[in-house]
């Protein structure tokens, strides 16, 4: 498969599928996601943060490249399973039952 | 066991004497009857914030906005001479609706030089004024002056777009908003405008969902498990006490501590709050704007050190909260029915110069989202509970001062409005 992300984190590009530019789809994909392949993404994604910040802030940020893109974006699902992992161990918030909140207006990039 | 000093009379409530310090009945959220007056006393008479100013940049940007709860849809515009308009978004020939696109129902927003119908193909300018009449010959003496879009009173505040609905309304935005909005002006708004807005519907009454995010008396509570374990048993222990209440006249406001920014132990907070530097209160560095320091008067009131976010409950139905690390939120809560509405929650920054400061805003509205939605579906439960009438009586603490003000002030409205006569021919409220 053609790589999608920067060189440097060709060890992320098993999560590439993570890549999604809207908050609606990051989360439907939190939604539909085993517990399991949450907590490996971000088993494998947290610990680069950090890199990824400092090599993100390296462009200018209304003139990043694709793949910074879409390390970006990863990097925005990222923050989304950090709930469901760092604190309610599973990928709805609890007692919110039926209750939606959906973007309605959100960051182009 | 008091954490911050109280007014002289012993409690906030009670520094408002009118307020009472009794139970009280929700009887004005569960009465279909109630909230068919609430539409004719408030929503048709009162000040309603409609969106911002940089939703029209420019000449011929526009935007609708549905509001049930007055039974009408308004169109709001940048005209050629920069001033914005609002109008009853209807045709003067059939009475379609002018602007929509694909469902009636929904707002819409985009940019035109006329407005034209899609029935008959009237056409208005931007000035309200019809312009275009198809087979105009075919009409009967038909004067277009006189058949001009139906203007709504709209004022612009702090760059928020206010509508009234009340053609007979002499008061100014301003004027309605009193000291406590005067106490705003000159807060940075326009200078964040990296917006995200969330939309949910939601099954209660609208000042119920208001009362849910006007007291933080169950934060410590119902959003325990958002914080380290150690921390959330730590501010359960504590409960909550605000810094400050204030009251205006139908508007209030109540002024919190926290924030953790950076916070004293990294074991109290989240592992990616610790890398990004952000969460619930937003990112921990404030932007490097001005008029964040000094702070207008109506911000921070006690002057705290300890200060993390003022919330605004302008009445009716719009909230402001100002952040302390520089950002602010909107909520509105619009009625569609006595029993739901639909809640809008909106936050705006500072535009990201970087990729980390976008991420640290992209966590501050994931983290609000999972609030809300813990708060949303609370709420759901009160409704149908309070609707069995199996308990009619509710007490309220000093830390729900504002709960019992807003209750107070939407029974008042009804019953000024019922005074006046102009109420012959509504329902009699039980």
């Amino acid at each position: 498969m053609t790589p999608i992300l920067p060189a440097d984190f060709a060890d992320l590009e098993p999560y590439a599928d993570w890549c999604l530019p809207t908050e609606a789809e990051r989360y439907a994909k939190r939604l539909a996601s085993p517990m399991d392949e949450m907590q490996a993404f971000y088993d494998a994604a947290f610990p680069r943060l950090e890199q990824i910040l400092a090599y993100l802030d390296g462009f200018p940020f209304d003139a990043l490249p694709d793949d910074a893109r879409r390390l970006l974006e990863l990097s925005y699902s990222l923050v989304n399973v950090s709930f469901p992992v760092e604190v309610w161990r599973q990928a709805r918030v609890p007692d919110s039952g039926a209750a939606s909140v959906d973007a309605v207006v959100e960051p182009a990039v | 066991m008091a954490h911050f000093p109280k007014p002289a009379e012993g409690s906030w409530t009670e520094h408002y004497p009118d307020l009472g310090t009794g139970p009280v009945d929700y009887e004005d959220s569960i009465s279909p009857e109630f909230y068919e007056l609430e539409r004719k006393a408030i929503f048709n008479r009162t000040w309603l914030n409609v969106g911002r100013v940089e939703q029209v940049p420019r000449a011929g940007r526009y935007f609708t906005k549905e509001l049930q709860c007055a039974g009408t849809s308004v169109i709001i515009v940048r005209d050629k001479d920069g001033g914005v308009r609002g109008f009853h978004n209807i045709c003067r020939h059939r009475g379609n609706k002018l602007v929509w696109n694909d469902f009636p129902n929904e707002e819409t927003a985009g940019t035109c030089r006329q407005f034209t119908c899609k029935y008959h193909g009237w056409r208005y300018d931007l000035d309200g004024s019809l312009t275009f009449v198809q087979q105009e010959s075919e009409f009967f003496d038909l004067d277009k002056e006189a058949y001009g879009l139906v203007p709504v009173q709209t004022e612009v505040w702090e760059g928020f777009v206010f509508v009234n609905l009340d053609p007979d309304n002499t008061t100014s935005v301003k004027e309605y908003l009193g000291e406590l909005g005067a106490g705003l002006e000159g807060y940075p708004f326009g200078e964040m405008t990296q917006v995200y807005k969330y939309r949910a519907t939601v099954g209660s009454n609208w000042k119920l969902f208001i009362d849910a995010f006007a007291e933080f008396y169950h934060a410590p509570v119902l959003h325990a498990k958002q914080a380290a374990d150690e921390e959330s048993r730590k501010l359960q222990g504590y409960g909550f006490e605000a810094l400050s209440y204030v009251i205006d006249g139908p508007h209030s406001m109540v002024s919190s501590w926290g924030g953790m920014a950076p916070p004293k132990d990294p074991s109290m907070v989240k592992p990616i709050e610790n890398v990004l530097r952000s969460g619930l209160f937003g990112p921990w560095d404030r932007p490097d704007i001005a008029g964040l320091d000094p702070l207008p008067a109506s911000v921070n009131p006690a002057r705290s050190p300890n200060w993390g976010v003022d919330s605004f409950v302008l009445f009716p139905n719009f909230m402001l909260l100002v952040w302390a690390p520089g950002w602010y939120l909107t909520y509105h809560y619009w009625p569609t029915s006595y029993n739901t509405h639909i809640f809008e929650g909106t936050l705006y920054f500072v535009p990201p110069k970087n990729a980390t400061e976008r991420l640290r805003q992209e966590l501050a509205a994931v983290t609000f989202k999972e609030y809300a939605l813990q708060d949303g579906n609370t709420l759901e439960a009160t409704q149908t509970m309070i609707e069995s009438r199996a308990v009619t009586e509710f007490p309220l603490n000093d830390q729900e001062i504002l709960l019992r003000h807003l209750h107070k002030t939407a029974r008042g409205y009804v019953a000024d409005h019922q005074k006046t006569g102009t109420s012959v021919d509504l329902p009699t409220q039980r």
